[in-house]
């Protein structure tokens, strides 16, 4: 069929070039393992450098698979090669919310990894890696949702840092039109990740979020996602499209906001901490004069909300590393994850790539709190990150995310009032999930 | 003899027929018994049979009509565009000029790019914020800001036919061009004794003797353009604004897992793609017919 054939060419075009052979003399080599990361911001190179490590160390050879950028399109790549039992790649980068998709496809690493070792590491996402009792992945990085803001656009023009989301929309707007009538016409307030895909969700969650509107599916099997709260958020966030945020945001994903804000073209960018230290490196424009902060509250204005002052949610993300059932060598593989899961590897990988260890020690150490300032103060938001409702809604997880962010997307597009696309959407997730049961 | 002709006739064409049904039929037959079982991607040796239901479910599902309706707008816009542009080029190629080899080679330039490459970099180039699309056009005052191309729901299936037609109308145009070069030179010579203007020999001569090539052209097209997956994906995602009937089954199939309801979704492309092709070739041998003479 026409779409397989595109599939395939288009994984065989993903994987061929970047298959080439790196590291390790061959002389020495045992044993070559493939390994697949992110690729935005630096994961790629830091990976890289970290695997070429374990392999000059151990004497076996590393090759990187490098994958689509977009979570979405990550995952269906995995989900294509686990599906067809191949042993292509031994160890696998996977997002918080893939656990419970995959599960079937990944190694056990309970009896390798003991308690000890487990509760050194965030436990959100040891509990989220955690599957029918089967520990399926080592965190490696935690994330959450950050503020970036434009610490000297806010001076000049005499503003703090937003505490709410409508304040927010108010000081982006006051800053772009000043700014643009003093001639910088292509600044905006804000952007996000708006294209319709993962990161829509997580953007979307935290509006919700924010505002006392539940989490999509609640831990119960409830679908939650059409409440007045819910509307309230949505409809405030479509209000930014086209005033304070570029319709292209429709269409962006992580790094092409960055793109936006680091050429100096907006105020405010909703990120993951990735983008701190791409933001001050050498060549960046607004090097030195970014700020970062709490996500905004929903409230006020939260009037039908349980909390009418809001919350300052971030949604929870990260990275794991998981070993592939299908994997011909589990026992170096399995190696290569602790290696790159230790305490050293996620050290040098908060002080270069910004990429928040999951080990919690880390946080109290003072070289990575001397490169990375925000992950001390902000602590307390990685801990209480807002999780997606992965863990509930289960293998059917991916379906739930793409129903909502489409609605948001349509929402957010101006195609449909937030009312009417609130109620198919439940309509819809009360179907996916089998009226709460989503185990059946 | 007949008989043994015939039979003689059957063993020739056996490894073409034997090697059809391995490479169409068999994948061909496995979507549709799929489409009627619940089976999922990851444990596809466990299914239960099911029936209808999933075309039942698919008939019911909005979003499925309307990436019916992007797909046949895709197809049917962009394909008329590329024929007529391509006839259009291939009359001016066609004419003796000099650097008309130079000319040819380099109007294959878009149809011998990858098509996931040059999505890749029509993406970029229509961006909103650094796009050099809006920068042009912006230059020459046709819009009075940047435009978010393929994040607008109202101009992101436009922008996609339009790098369709960029990348394809070479192709139409190569095989107008090959038809061309056949028609003999002596039946225009006549035609400007007779006195027949120029307009009237290209629509008296020209296209009627290369309707029959044209018409393979065309069928090629639309079914190729009827499969569409490449250019949306890559310029937009799966967004629901542009997502035509193999983005919509992908979906299904890979990202949600869910290869009963997603062969569905392919076995419908596929009768979409047949009753497109029967109306093509009834339509096409109809107007054949009617030419005087053939």
């Amino acid at each position: 069929m026409a779409w397989r054939a595109a599939i395939g060419f288009a994984v065989a075009l993903a994987i061929a070039p970047a298959a080439a052979q790196v590291s390790a003399p061959p002389a020495r080599a045992q044993v070559t393992l493939a390994i697949s990361c992110g690729a935005v911001g630096m994961e790629l190179e830091l990976c890289r450098e970290g695997a070429e490590a374990w392999a000059r160390q151990t004497g076996n050879r590393i090759t990187m698979v490098s994958t689509p950028s977009g979570s979405t399109e990550r995952l269906a790549l995995y989900q294509q090669l686990l599906a067809a039992r191949s042993a292509d790649i031994d160890v696998l980068q996977l997002d918080v919310v893939w656990p419970g998709i995959l599960a079937r496809h990944l190694m056990d690493l309970s009896p390798h990894v003991d308690a000890a070792e487990r509760v050194r590491h965030f436990p959100a996402l040891v509990r989220n890696n955690t599957v029918e009792g089967r520990f399926l992945a080592m965190p490696w990085l935690t994330n959450a949702g950050l503020l970036y803001y434009r610490r000297d656009l806010l001076e000049r023009h005499g503003r703090t840092v937003p505490e709410s989301w409508q304040e927010l929309a108010e000081t982006a707007g006051l800053i772009m039109r000043a700014e643009r009538a003093a001639g910088e016409d292509r600044l905006w307030g804000l952007v996000f990740q708006g294209r319709a895909y993962e990161g829509l969700t997580v953007n979307a969650l935290e509006w919700l979020h924010s505002h006392g509107g539940g989490s999509i599916v609640e831990a119960d099997g409830r679908v939650s996602v059409n409440t007045p709260d819910a509307r309230v958020a949505i409809a405030q966030a479509a209000s930014w499209i086209g005033t304070i945020t570029p319709r292209g945001v429709l269409n962006y994903a992580e790094e092409e906001a960055r793109g936006v804000f680091q050429t100096g073209n907006a105020v405010f960018m909703r990120n993951w901490p990735y983008a701190w230290p791409l933001l001050n490196a050498e060549d960046s424009v607004v090097r030195g004069r970014v700020g970062v902060a709490l996500l905004p509250r929903g409230g006020p204005g939260g009037t039908h909300s349980a909390t009418p002052q809001g919350a300052h949610s971030a949604t929870l993300g990260g990275e794991q590393l998981a070993v592939s059932r299908y994997s011909r060598h589990p026992e170096q593989a399995l190696s290569l994850v602790l290696y790159l899961t230790g305490r050293e590897e996620q050290k040098r990988r908060a002080i270069t790539g910004g990429f928040n260890p999951s080990r919690l020690d880390l946080y109290e150490d003072a070289e990575v709190l001397g490169a990375n300032p925000f992950f001390g103060e902000l602590f307390e938001v990685f801990v209480n990150a807002v999780p997606r409702p992965s863990a509930v809604t289960g293998s059917r997880y991916n379906q739930v995310s793409a129903e909502f962010w489409n609605a948001v997307h349509v929402v957010l597009a101006g195609q449909v009032a937030p009312g009417p696309a609130l109620d198919r959407l439940e309509r819809n997730l009360t179907r996916i999930g089998r009226g709460g049961r989503w185990d059946r | 003899m007949q008989r043994a002709r015939r039979r003689g006739a059957w063993l020739f064409l056996a490894p073409m027929l034997l090697v059809l049904a391995g490479i169409a039929g068999w994948p061909l037959g496995r979507t549709i018994f799929f489409s009627l079982t619940d089976a999922r991607l990851d444990l596809l040796g466990d299914y239960g049979f099911i029936g209808l239901e999933n075309y039942l479910w698919l008939a019911r599902d909005p979003e499925w009509w309307a990436a019916v309706r992007n797909t046949l707008v895709f197809a049917s816009i962009s394909v008329s565009l590329e024929t007529l542009l391509g006839i259009v080029i291939a009359l001016v190629l066609n004419a003796r000029m000099r650097g008309r080899g130079l000319l040819r080679a380099a109007m294959l330039i878009p149809w011998a790019i990858p098509t996931v490459v040059s999505a890749q970099m029509w993406g970029w180039m229509l961006h909103d914020q650094y796009g050099v699309i809006n920068e042009m056009f912006l230059a020459v005052g046709l819009i009075a800001e940047p435009r978010a191309w393929t994040a607008d729901y109202g101009t992101a299936l436009a922008a996609i036919i339009a790098v369709d037609v960029w990348k394809t109308t070479p192709f139409m145009a190569l095989l107008v061009l090959a038809a061309l070069q056949l028609l003999p030179e002596e039946l225009y010579e006549a035609a400007e004794i007779d006195g027949l203007g120029p307009v009237g020999r290209f629509f008296r001569i020209t296209l009627p003797l290369i309707w029959p090539a044209l018409m393979v052209a065309i069928i090629f097209r639309t079914l190729d353009a009827l499969r569409v997956f490449d250019l949306m994906y890559v310029l937009t995602g799966n967004s629901r604004a542009t997502a035509s009937m193999s983005v919509y089954a992908r979906q299904q199939l890979v990202d949600f897992q869910d290869v009963g309801y997603g062969s569905a979704a392919a076995t419908g492309l596929f009768l979409v793609i047949a009753i497109v092709t029967a109306l093509f070739l009834t339509f096409g041998r109809l107007r054949l017919g009617a030419e005087p003479g053939r």
